[in-house]
């Protein structure tokens, strides 16, 4: 199961003008590729979430520049690149009970790619793989 | 070890102290009332003679001092010693405005010294002890105070000064100093800088005292400090004005001892001037009793404290004077509500998801005064979830306006962001135009 959790990179970010840009340099600085990422706001704050392909690095670098950093886990999922593709996967873990807490898209190179955080990552991938759902290894990213 | 540095005067019976006290003050005023135009001035304006002064409680009659006499009087106007018996100056900066200087004869620096040097065996120091001094030597009063009461008592003085904190620390580890005196602040910091280095202050350096002062604390801090560093805090009181830091702590840590026959303390009410009966809050004024230089009557130096009388369980007869609360001037009144900055960091001290810095930021929208504080969201505590951190900011508003009574908005920083102090914090913007 564990071949499927990828491991996001999570930074606490001021709402000011410079803020991402800054987070973004420090990335490219060590040649860390960003693959996938999505910021949430708040009034004043907001969480950077980013898939990239050296986490330990990247928790190593931010961090040492005073940034706040997490690790949260996280699944990516094969969507049918077509109507209803998302429903599919939502349906697959509402009837399991599984809260979907945010989501974000990545284009793969062959299929529509969700990358979800849910509340429970085990049973999420066990569900989805027992109704036929494509989910991508953590290899293809990390 | 000593235990009392000069038990004649700090074990003397109450009773004596008062009779002492009442002495040197009907002496002090016969001499100003002679020799100093400014203060014979004050006094007749005031209305009030030498003669009328017949007990400690007469001290009542006499006119205020306050900080802008120093300023308006700069650089030495009121100075009482001749300029030939002057053995030091130093000097205040003025942060509001022309900066003050004070003079000191010899004598002036020998009660000086003695009063820190009772201070710090006070609190358990003494021959034997390495007592780094981080508070700014030079014209700021704090770090050559410390370093002579350290050296009276026969301890060994590493004058390390303010600033480069990592050489702060590797000096504490191998000169194995025992006790650091600076801001609480500072110390914070030291810590900070200490566990980024990989160095645990606790575990792997031999301090075990910190004499911390020059800005306001909490007794939350305090706790925090303790148990962080491992080592105990003790609260050091005093200003250029009184002559520099004075009075601390003794091991009761329950207020600081100020010694009888250097200084009288009044708690007055802030706004109605009149004596508050002990354990009551109010605006602290003190009268130098024995300074040449530059006396200081009845000078109302804007803390705010209370007073506890009767013997210590330390032995000390002296009285006691809690933490400082607050300051005068420093009090916000929001929406009508007074506010001091030390209540906001007594509250922060309680929500562990956030860090001990803070800054507040007051502003007038409309009619209606608005407070913004800012605080850094800890490391252990960042979730990536935005729920979880609008709820911890919920939590800090929810009990700042516990505390204050007063509606306040929070706003969530990086870590690091926002300004450290090494000497006096300054933490509160206020934007009002009044
Ligand atoms: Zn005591």
């Amino acid at each position: 199961m564990d071949t499927y959790v990828i491991r996001q990179v999570s930074v606490f970010s001021e709402n000011r003008p410079g803020r991402l840009a800054a987070i973004a340099r420090a990335l490219q600085d060590e040649k860390i590729n960003i693959l996938a990422f999505s910021i949430a706001e708040a009034d004043g704050f907001g969480v950077v979430r980013a898939l990239v392909d050296r986490p330990d690095r990247a928790f190593e670098r931010l961090g040492s520049l005073g940034f706040n950093v997490a690790f949260t886990d996280v699944i990516a999922v094969k969507m049918r690149d077509e109507p209803g593709g998302l429903y599919e996967i939502a349906r697959i873990l509402g009837d399991a009970q599984i809260n979907i807490e945010y989501s974000y898209a990545y284009s793969g190179k062959e299929a529509a790619i969700i990358i979800l955080r849910v509340d429970d990552v085990q049973s999420a991938i066990q569900v989805l793989l027992e109704r036929g759902a494509g989910i991508m290894e953590s290899s293809a990213f990390q | 070890m000593t235990r009392i540095w000069d038990p004649r005067i700090e074990e003397m019976p109450v009773a004596d102290l008062k009779k002492l006290q009442y002495k040197l003050l009907k002496t002090l005023v016969y001499r100003l009332y002679s020799f100093s135009p400014f203060y014979h001035e004050r006094m007749k304006e005031q209305g009030v003679h030498p003669d009328e002064i017949n007990s400690l409680e007469d001290i009542t009659k006499l006119p205020f001092m306050y900080k802008s006499d120093l300023r308006d009087n700069y650089p030495d106007r009121i100075f009482t010693a001749h300029r030939d018996d002057l053995v030091r100056y130093h000097v205040s900066s003025g942060t509001t405005g022309k900066p003050t200087v004070v003079g000191y004869t010899q004598n002036d620096l020998n009660n000086w010294t003695s009063s820190l040097a009772r201070a710090l065996v006070s609190c358990g120091l003494g021959r034997g002890d390495v007592i780094q001094v981080s508070y700014g030597y030079g014209l700021f009063t704090g770090g050559l105070g410390l370093h002579y009461g350290a050296e009276k008592i026969g301890a060994t003085v590493l004058p390390t000064s303010v600033g480069n904190t990592e050489r702060q620390i590797e000096l504490m580890q191998d000169l194995n100093s025992t006790a650091i005196a600076c801001t609480p602040s500072y110390l914070l910091h030291i810590g900070e800088v200490a566990e980024e280095m990989g160095v645990s202050i606790r575990d792997e350096t031999s301090l075990r005292v910190g004499i911390l002062g020059a800005e306001p604390w909490s007794e939350n801090m305090r706790k925090r400090i303790e148990d962080w560093l491992g080592i105990r805090a003790y609260d050091i009181y005093g200003t250029s004005e009184l002559s520099g830091p004075m009075f601390c702590e003794c091991t009761e840590q329950n207020g600081f001892h100020v010694w009888g026959d250097l200084a009288y303390v009044e708690i007055l009410d802030p706004e109605t001037g009149e004596p508050l009966p002990p354990g009551e809050k109010g605006e602290m004024v003190i009268t130098m009793l024995q300074k040449e230089a530059l006396p200081m009557i009845r000078y109302r130096i804007g803390d705010i404290s209370s007073i506890e009388e009767g013997v210590c369980a330390c032995g000390r007869t002296h009285p006691r004077i809690q933490r400082i609360s607050g300051r005068v001037d420093d009090m916000l009144i929001i929406r009508g509500i007074n506010v001091f900055p030390s209540q906001i960091e007594y509250a922060l001290m309680g929500v562990p998801e956030v860090g001990r810095h803070f800054m507040i930021i007051v502003d007038r929208k409309g009619a209606l005064d608005e407070m913004l504080v800012q605080v850094e969201v800890s490391g252990e505590a960042f979730s990536d979830k935005i729920t979880d951190l609008m709820g911890i900011r919920r939590k800090v508003e929810h009990r700042l306006r516990n505390t204050l009574n007063v509606a306040v908005s929070v706003e969530l920083v990086e870590p690091g962001s926002l300004p450290r102090f090494e000497s006096k914090a300054k933490r509160v913007i206020d934007r009002r135009r009044l």
